[in-house]
C-alpha cells in the first residue's frame, strides 16, 4: 500500500472510507426493460435558433431531444425541415436499400463469403439524412458504420461489395478489413479501424479548407464509445480553437460492443453536452427521426458555410442488431431493449409519416422494399463473379507490395520477388481458380 | 513462496491432469493470482461482464466483484495511465488491450511514463502492471487486427515484453509477469489461442487438447522470466522464434527431417541469451522466424545479438525469416504469413554447405 506521511495532521484511516463507482447497465439479458427514465419531449417543441448564434444561447439544446415526427406521424414545429415528397421518398429509399444490404452481406459473412460484417439495424437515419443534408462534394470521415453515405451518395454498390468480399473487384486491392471503405471520389475519406483517428483528421481538413477559402465543409461520425478516445478530445479543441468548418457527429447507439454508453460517461451527463466545455455548439437530436437529423445537420452545415463554427451533434439512438457478426449481443443484453427502445424505427417512422401525409402507402412501401432486396441480390451476384473472400480470386498478387510507399524501395523488390517465388513453389502448375487462399 | 516449475516440466506432482486451451489457462491465471493478491485487478475494454472479445476474463467478475475485473471507457491512453497511477498506489494492475493494433494510443503513457518511473523517481515509484493483449494474425483481420508490434516495446528501456507459446507456459509466464514489480507486454498470440498452428491454413486446427502443453497444473506455478524454453533437441541448427511461429517452425522442422534445435524465446525482454548461446555453439548455425515486419523487426536485435557473441561458432550467416514491410493485407494474409515455404527455404540456404 502506499506510504502515508508521518506525523500527518489528519490521519486518513480516521476520514470516511472512500468508495470506486464502477457503471451498470440498467438490463442485462432475461431481465424486463423499462425505459420510462428515458424523456422523450414532444416533437415540435424544441427551439431552433439562429444558425450564426453564441453557442452559450444554447446550452439546452444539447441536453434536450430535437424531434420533428410526432406519435401522429406529422412533422412539427421549428425544425421540420419542411422537405418536399420526392425528396423524403428517396430518403426513405435510401434507408430501405441500406437495411435490404445489410441483411445480404450479413449473410453472406455467414455463408463464408467474407471473414466479417457489421450492420447499422436501427441507425440508418443518422448516415442516411444526415448525408442528405450535406452537399454531394462535403468531406465526410465516417465510422465504420455509415455504410448509408455511400448509398446515399450514389457510389456503386458493387464497389461496396467487392470490397466486402476482398476480390479482383475491389479498389482497395483486398487490403482493408470488410466494410472499410474508402472513395476520394464521393468524397469519403478511407475508414480506419481504429477509433476515432478520423476525427481529428476531419478537423484538419476542414481547417485547409478554410485555409484556402474554399466552400466545402467536413463531417465526421463517431460512435459514443469512441468518444472517450483522445483523438476526439483534440478534434473538439482543434475545432474550437480554429472555428473550423466542421460537424462532429456523435453517434449514441447506447453500446460499445458490450459496454453500455454509461462507460463513455452517459451517466453523468450527455454527449452532446461534451460541446459546451469546449465552447461548441451542442445539438442533441432523436437519431431514429430521420427529418430531425436532416434538419440538425442542415443547421450545422449552414452555421459551417457561414463561418459561424463547427457544431458536436449527438444522434440519440440504438443499435439494433450485434456490434458486428464476431459478436453476440444476448450475452450481455436484454433482448427485450430492441423492441422498448421508445424512439421506434427510423425506417418505420419515416413510412408512416409519408403514408400519413399520403404521400404513401403499404403496397409502394411493399414494392420498394421488394425491389431493394432484389437489387442488392443482383449486384451480389456480379459481385461474386469477381470472386469471394479465400477463393483465389482476389487482386493480382503483387499489389501486395504496391502502395508501401510510392516508389517501390528494393528491399520491397527483393520481398515482393521473395513472394512470388513462395508462390510458385507452392502452385507449380498456376493457381487453381477455386478454394484457395494464395 | 514461489515453486518454480522448471522450465519444460508438465504437470506438478500431485495435481490432477486438467488440459486447457490457452485462454483458459490466461483466465486460471488471473484467477490464481487474484485470489492470492486482492491488489491485483484487471480492467479494460469488454473485459468485465461480458469476459472480454476473446473470452480471456470470463467469470473473474462474478467472483472478484466489479471494482476488481471491469469494463473501462474505449481509451487505451486512460486505460495504461490508470494503470500508471494505480501500480503507483500499490495496486498490480493488468490492464487488457482488445487487440495489440489498438495499443498506440497507450504508447506515450507506455513509452514515456511507466518504462520509466522506476529510473526517473530512483526507485520511488514503480508501474508493476502488465498489459496483456492479443496479438499476430492469420485470422483475416486484415491491417488493424493482426499486427506483431513486439518490436516497438523492445526498443523501451523499462519494458518487459513476454509472450507465450502454449497454455502450459501462458499461465506459469502471465503469474510471474503480474508478480513482476516492472511494467510488461504480455502478447498472446491469438492464431494459437485454441490450438497450435501447424502454418497451413487449410489444415484444420488440432485443439490444445490433443497436447501435452496444454496440462496444466491447478494452483500457482511460475515459469521465470527470462528463460527459454527448449521445443525440440537438434544438431543441424539453431532456430529462435516465439509464439505461433514455435509451432509453424517445429511441423516445418517435422516435415523436412531437420534436426533443429528449437528455442520458444518465451521473453524477449528480458532474453535468455545464455541459451541462445549454448545452442549456437552447438549446432554453428542459427535461423530466427518471427511473423512481424523485417525491417527493424526483433529479428534484427537477435541476429546482431548472436553475430557478435557467437561468430566464430558460425558456419552459416544468420538468416532471418519474418512477414514483409508491408501491412497485413486482409485478403492475402497467408501470402504475408511467413509459412513452410519461406522458413523451408532458408532452413535449406543454412544448411547448403
Ligand atoms: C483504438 C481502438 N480501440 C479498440 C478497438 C476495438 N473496438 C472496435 S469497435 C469498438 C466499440 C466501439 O463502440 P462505439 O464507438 O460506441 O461505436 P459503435 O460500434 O457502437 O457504432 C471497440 C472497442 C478499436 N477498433 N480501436
Amino acid at each position: 500500500m502506499a506510504d502515508r506521511p508521518e506525523g500527518s495532521a489528519a490521519k486518513g484511516d480516521n476520514r470516511p472510507k472512500l468508495s470506486l463507482h464502477v457503471p451498470e447497465p440498467k438490463y442485462r439479458p432475461g431481465d424486463a426493460v423499462d425505459f420510462s427514465h428515458i424523456e422523450v419531449p414532444e416533437a415540435g417543441t424544441t427551439p431552433r435558433p439562429d444558425e450564426a448564434c453564441d453557442p452559450a444561447e444554447m446550452r439546452d439544446l444539447a441536453f434536450g431531444l430535437v424531434r420533428v415526427l410526432g406519435d401522429d406521424n406529422q412533422a412539427h414545429g421549428p425544425w421540420d425541415p419542411k422537405l418536399d415528397a420526392d425528396t423524403l421518398r428517396a430518403m426513405l429509399g435510401h434507408m430501405a436499400m441500406t437495411r435490404a444490404f445489410d441483411e445480404r452481406m450479413f449473410r453472406g459473412q455467414r455463408q463464408g463469403k467474407t471473414s466479417f460484417y457489421m450492420k447499422c439495424t436501427g441507425e440508418e437515419a443518422t448516415s442516411v439524412s444526415a448525408s442528405m443534408a450535406l452537399a454531394a462534394d462535403d468531406m465526410v470521415f465516417p465510422s465504420y458504420r455509415q455504410q448509408g453515405i455511400l448509398i446515399q451518395r450514389g457510389y456503386p454498390m458493387i464497389e461496396m461489395i467487392n470490397q466486402i468480399y476482398s476480390n479482383r473487384g475491389d479498389k482497395l486491392k483486398g487490403r482493408q478489413l470488410p466494410i472499410m471503405y474508402s472513395s476520394r471520389e464521393h468524397s469519403f475519406f478511407t475508414i480506419s479501424g481504429n477509433l476515432a483517428t478520423q476525427t481529428p483528421q476531419a478537423v484538419g481538413w476542414a481547417m485547409a479548407s478554410a485555409m484556402k477559402g474554399d466552400s466545402r465543409i467536413a463531417a465526421t461520425w463517431v460512435g459514443e464509445g469512441s468518444t472517450a478516445e483522445g483523438d476526439f478530445h483534440s478534434a473538439c479543441t482543434f475545432a474550437t480553437v480554429y472555428n473550423a468548418p466542421v460537424i462532429l457527429n456523435v453517434i449514441n447507439n447506447q453500446w460499445a460492443i458490450s459496454s453500455f454508453s454509461g462507460f463513455a460517461g452517459a451517466e453523468r451527463t450527455t454527449f452532446a453536452a461534451r460541446a459546451l466545455g469546449y465552447g461548441l455548439a451542442g445539438l442533441r437530436v432523436d437519431g431514429n427521426d430521420a427529418l430531425a437529423c436532416y434538419a440538425a445537420e442542415q443547421w450545422a452545415a449552414n452555421r459551417a458555410r457561414a463561418n459561424a463554427g463547427p457544431t458536436l451533434i449527438e444522434f440519440f439512438t440504438y443499435r439494433a442488431e450485434g456490434h458486428s457478426t464476431s459478436d453476440d449481443p444476448t450475452g450481455y443484453r436484454s433482448a427485450q431493449e430492441r423492441e422498448e427502445w421508445p424512439l421506434g424505427d427510423p425506417v418505420m417512422r419515416l413510412k408512416n409519416h409519408l403514408i400519413a401525409i399520403g404521400e404513401w402507402d403499404e403496397e409502394r412501401q411493399e414494392k420498394m422494399d421488394l425491389e431493394a432486396a432484389e437489387h442488392v441480390k443482383k449486384v451480389t451476384k456480379e459481385a461474386e463473379a469477381n470472386g469471394i473472400l479465400g477463393h483465389g480470386l482476389h487482386h493480382p498478387f503483387r499489389t501486395m507490395f504496391e502502395d508501401v510507399f510510392e516508389e517501390l524501395p528494393w528491399h520491397l523488390k527483393e520481398q515482393a520477388e521473395q513472394a512470388v517465388r513462395e508462390r510458385e513453389t507452392k502452385f507449380p502448375e498456376g493457381l487453381p481458380a477455386k478454394g484457395v487462399q494464395g | 513462496m514461489s515453486d518454480t516449475a522448471t522450465q519444460n516440466a508438465p504437470a506438478s506432482e500431485g495435481t490432477s491432469e486438467r488440459r486447457l486451451n490457452m485462454i483458459e489457462a490466461i483466465n486460471d491465471a488471473l484467477d490464481v493470482t487474484m485470489e492470492r493478491d486482492d491488489n491485483v485487478i484487471i480492467m479494460g475494454e469488454d473485459v468485465g461482464y461480458f469476459g472480454g472479445v476473446f473470452r480471456c476474463t470470463a467469470g473473474l467478475q462474478d467472483k472478484y466483484g466489479k471494482t476488481r475485473v471491469f469494463d473501462t471507457p474505449i481509451s487505451e491512453c486512460g486505460i495504461i495511465a490508470a494503470a500508471v497511477g494505480m501500480g503507483a498506489y500499490g495496486l498490480r494492475p493488468v490492464p487488457e488491450i482488445q487487440f495489440a493494433d489498438y495499443i498506440y494510443p497507450g504508447l506515450d503513457q507506455l513509452i514515456s511514463e511507466a518504462a520509466r518511473l522506476r529510473y526517473r523517481s530512483a526507485g520511488e515509484y514503480i508501474a508493476p502492471m502488465t498489459v496483456r493483449s492479443p496479438f499476430g494474425g492469420g485470422i483475416f483481420g486484415g491491417q488493424t487486427h493482426s499486427q506483431s508490434p513486439e518490436a516497438i516495446f523492445t526498443h523501451v528501456s523499462g519494458l518487459k515484453t513476454v509472450i507465450p507459446a502454449t497454455p502450459y507456459d501462458a499461465k506459469g509466464l502471465l503469474i510471474s509477469c503480474i508478480e513482476d514489480n516492472d511494467p510488461v507486454i504480455f502478447f498472446e498470440p491469438k492464431r494459437i489461442y485454441n490450438g497450435p498452428f501447424s502454418g497451413y491454413y487449410d489444415k484444420p486446427v488440432q485443439p490444445w487438447k490433443n497436447f501435452d502443453a496444454s496440462v496444466v497444473p491447478e494452483g500457482y506455478y511460475k515459469i521465470p522470466l527470462g528463460k527459454a524454453r527448449q521445443v525440440t533437441e537438434g544438431e543441424q541448427l539453431t532456430i529462435l522464434a516465439y509464439g505461433t511461429m514455435v509451432h509453424v517452425v517445429e511441423a516445418v522442422c517435422k516435415e523436412k527431417g531437420v534436426e533443429a534445435d528449437i528455442l520458444d524465446l518465451r521473453t524477449l525482454v528480458p532474453l535468455d541469451i545464455e541459451a541462445i548461446e549454448a545452442s549456437i555453439e552447438r549446432t554453428g548455425r542459427c535461423l530466427i522466424v518471427h511473423e512481424a515486419t523485417r525491417t527493424s523487426g526483433f529479428g534484427a536485435e537477435l541476429s546482431a545479438l548472436v553475430t557478435e557473441r557467437c561468430f566464430y561458432h558460425l558456419e552459416a550467416p544468420v538468416e532471418r525469416v519474418t512477414g514483409f514491410d508491408t501491412p497485413y493485407p486482409h485478403s492475402l494474409e497467408w501470402a504475408y504469413f511467413p509459412g513452410p515455404i519461406r522458413i523451408g527455404e532458408a532452413i535449406d540456404t543454412i544448411l547448403k554447405d
